[in-house]
């Protein structure tokens, strides 16, 4: 690449001296023009030669090679030298800049591990991170990557899961945590205990989902190569007619200028321009997607999620939590806290997760010495005795059966009635929590121009009715079974107009069969979870519902990227085409029409690299 | 079978996609793939032949680009 940039500087400076001082001589000029031609374009010709042997007519270096040694026998030196000095810099350009995306984007793929250090015989020892077996321990030191998955033995440290989740900050971990490979240990010495091979650990599953993206091509690069398949072979079949019919026709024509207009064609014939810009575009999008913890497996489905008119979502684990929480406390003629402790101390044996999130809601010191009966009555709740006081804690069974004298609660969730010596002392809801920006991301999904967003659900009609509602979502369907999401989803495809997609948003783990059937499956939490990064379309490393709608900004953003680039080449290629048929433009615009055009595409699709979204 | 090459020297994305169906004409050959951003090349043939298409493919390549090398990964 160095040297074609020396060879084009030196043709560009002789060129560039003919042209300004103009050696007003017959022979000086033209012997100028034809060392800086063979300076810069040798090589094209010695390919051109090559490839025709073969029989490849519609190769480039072929077509630049005839228009620019046609434009020397009719007299144009000054053209014939510059259509090859500017096809140079044009193709070193479109090197440089795809050298360019090709690094930025391996760049933020740095997560391959090369080496691990694994404790043998007692001592520390590099190894390739593929000869690493199950159970052995590795040693991880601060500024080094963790080559496998595998669970903290020894130590504590934070750990940069940039490089995989597009999360900044950094997270803590101890002993016994998993821990993935590809996040960058920050601070402390740790000894993980590997669980999974190399070729099964997390970076490698990530980075040969990112390395097989650009195989599953869209239907903007099909095409693109089709339309190239064709465009070629037409303009130099045309230029062929131009050259020849006009002057045969009428006699005054003179050959020569109808042979210039040829040329000019030659120089345009070529669709470099989009061929490269096309799936520069969609490399950009989707190595910006991996930066921000977005995986995408295949340019197609950046394309369709552009398109996305349907939004269908999971609850549990995608919209909330899954995870119980207190949600209110309401206590009558005692403090809240006092309530609260005295739930806490009730449940303290039970493992189940309503208990576990009083108990974490309580979050202090149970003191076990106050707890002095415990009974569980299945089904509704517990009878314990606390302290001095007798305490009830269940549901309205348990109330109706005991004839505490209480009021009924509509809140949604799970209501734990409590009643203290025989008399009604409140109530706690305990209920999936709503994931802090799913509210955002369903507003911003709206403003979009997602038409539609529904949420499927196993759960209760009451509790799915209120997440919708508080969500703002379009439709809810409740209490179905997996084939019922199947079946709903199957209806809503129908519904969705020719062009649009539905796009299906789950945590990947029981909704395998849905995310299959929708044009594109979104799956959440994809960190550490094998099922969701199989099953997926798009993998969100975490399991913020926002990411969704960064990966719609980005995709309609390398969208729109893509569609000017296809019109403005396209447009300036046929405008200059017709112009030269008609004599009205010369060599210098069909140059533009050809370097120039590809050079602006190029730095255009470039755009889609340095996304802010 | 799948297999996947680093390929090598590759002028342009239109000759990535002018080669790329050189090759799937060649008989025994599944599917191919070629992505000139990635430089990667997959290939899904008859497993039982593969000597023999991997030569055809290699002929093909030479004709075609006669300066891009191929190498399984």
């Amino acid at each position: 690449m160095k040297k074609k940039g020396i060879k084009i500087i030196i043709a560009l400076i002789l060129f560039l001296i003919t042209l300004i001082i103009n050696f007003n001589n017959q022979w000086i000029n033209p012997i100028i023009y034809i060392v800086s031609y063979i300076i810069v374009g040798f090589e094209i010709v010695r390919k051109a030669i090559r490839n025709i042997m073969k029989g490849k007519v519609f190769d480039e270096n072929f077509l630049m090679t005839v228009a620019t040694i046609g434009a020397f026998a009719i007299g144009e030196f000054p053209e014939a030298t510059c259509v090859m000095l500017f096809y140079q810099v044009g193709e070193l350009f479109q090197s440089y800049a795809v050298d360019k995306s090709r690094k930025s984007i391996s760049s933020l793929m740095d997560i391959r591990p090369d080496f691990a250090n694994v404790e043998r015989d007692g001592k520390s020892q590099k190894v390739d991170p593929d000869d690493v077996k199950i159970g052995e321990i590795m040693i991880v030191r601060p500024g080094e990557k963790v080559p496998l998955d595998g669970y903290i033995k020894e130590g504590k440290s934070s750990l940069d899961t940039k490089a995989l989740t597009g999360e900044s900050l950094p997270r803590e971990v101890a002993e016994g945590e998993e821990v993935l490979s590809g996040s960058i240990n920050l601070n402390g010495v740790i000894k993980i205990e590997v669980t999974k091979k190399y070729g099964e650990s997390t970076v490698s599953k990530i980075l040969d989902l990112v390395e097989n993206a650009s195989s599953k091509k869209s239907k903007s690069e099909n095409f693109i190569t089709k339309f190239a398949q064709y465009y070629t072979p037409i303009v130099v079949i045309i230029a062929v007619i131009l050259a020849i019919i006009p002057p045969l026709i009428i006699k005054d024509w003179a050959f020569s200028d109808w042979l210039y207009r040829a040329l000019s064609f030659l120089v345009v014939s070529c669709p470099c321009a989009l061929v490269i810009s096309i799936p520069l575009s969609f490399f950009g999008g989707i190595g910006g997607a991996s930066k921000m913890g977005i995986l995408i497996k295949g340019s197609n489905y950046l394309e369709q999620l552009a398109n996305t008119e349907i939004m269908v979502f999971d609850k549990t684990g995608t919209l909330t939590e899954g995870v119980f929480e207190v949600q209110k406390i309401e206590a009558i003629d005692i403090s809240q806290e006092e309530l609260l402790k005295i739930v806490a101390y009730s449940e303290n044996y039970s493992n189940h997760p309503i208990s576990l999130s009083i108990k974490k809601a309580y979050a202090k010191e149970i003191d076990e010495k106050q707890i002095i009966k415990i009974e569980e009555l299945s089904g509704r709740g517990i009878v314990a005795r606390i302290g001095e006081q007798d305490v009830l804690v269940g549901n309205e069974k348990l109330m109706k059966e005991k004839q505490i004298n209480f009021t009924k609660c509509d809140e949604i969730g799970t209501i734990l009635y409590v009643a203290i010596e025989g008399k009604y002392a409140g109530y706690i809801v305990i209920a999936d929590k709503i994931k802090e920006n799913a509210k955002k991301a369903i507003h911003d999904l709206k403003k979009n121009n997602i038409k539609q967003i529904v949420m499927l659900t196993g759960d209760r009609k009451d509790v799915g009715e209120d997440v919708a509602e508080k969500l703002g979502l379009d439709q809810v369907y409740t209490e179905l079974l997996p084939d019922g999401k199947v079946e709903k989803v199957e209806s809503l495809l129908k519904e969705k107009s020719e062009k649009g997609k539905l796009a299906f948003v789950g945590d990947g783990i029981n909704d395998a069969p849905v995310l299959a059937i929708s044009d594109i499956g979104i799956a959440m939490g994809g960190l550490g979870s094998d099922a969701a990064i199989e099953a997926a379309d798009v993998v969100l490393m975490t399991d913020e519902p926002s990411k969704i709608v960064n990966a719609l900004h980005l995709s309609k953003r390398t969208m729109r990227i893509v569609k000017e680039n296809i019109v403005f080449a396209i447009f300036i290629k046929v405008l200059v085409l017709v112009l030269s048929a008609f004599g009205l433009s010369t060599m210098w615009e069909a140059v533009f029409a050809d370097v120039g055009v590809s050079v602006i595409a190029i730095i255009n699709a470039l755009r889609v690299l340095r996304g802010k979204d | 079978m799948k297999s996947k090459f680093k390929i090598k020297g590759l002028d342009c994305a239109n000759c990535a996609s002018q080669l790329e169906r050189a090759i799937q004409k060649i008989e025994g050959i599944e599917s191919v793939s070629i992505s000139f951003m990635t430089e990667k090349m997959e290939l899904e043939y008859d497993e039982a032949r593969k000597e023999e298409i991997m030569q055809k493919v290699k002929k093909v390549i030479k004709k075609e680009e006669p300066d891009v090398t191929i190498q399984e990964v």
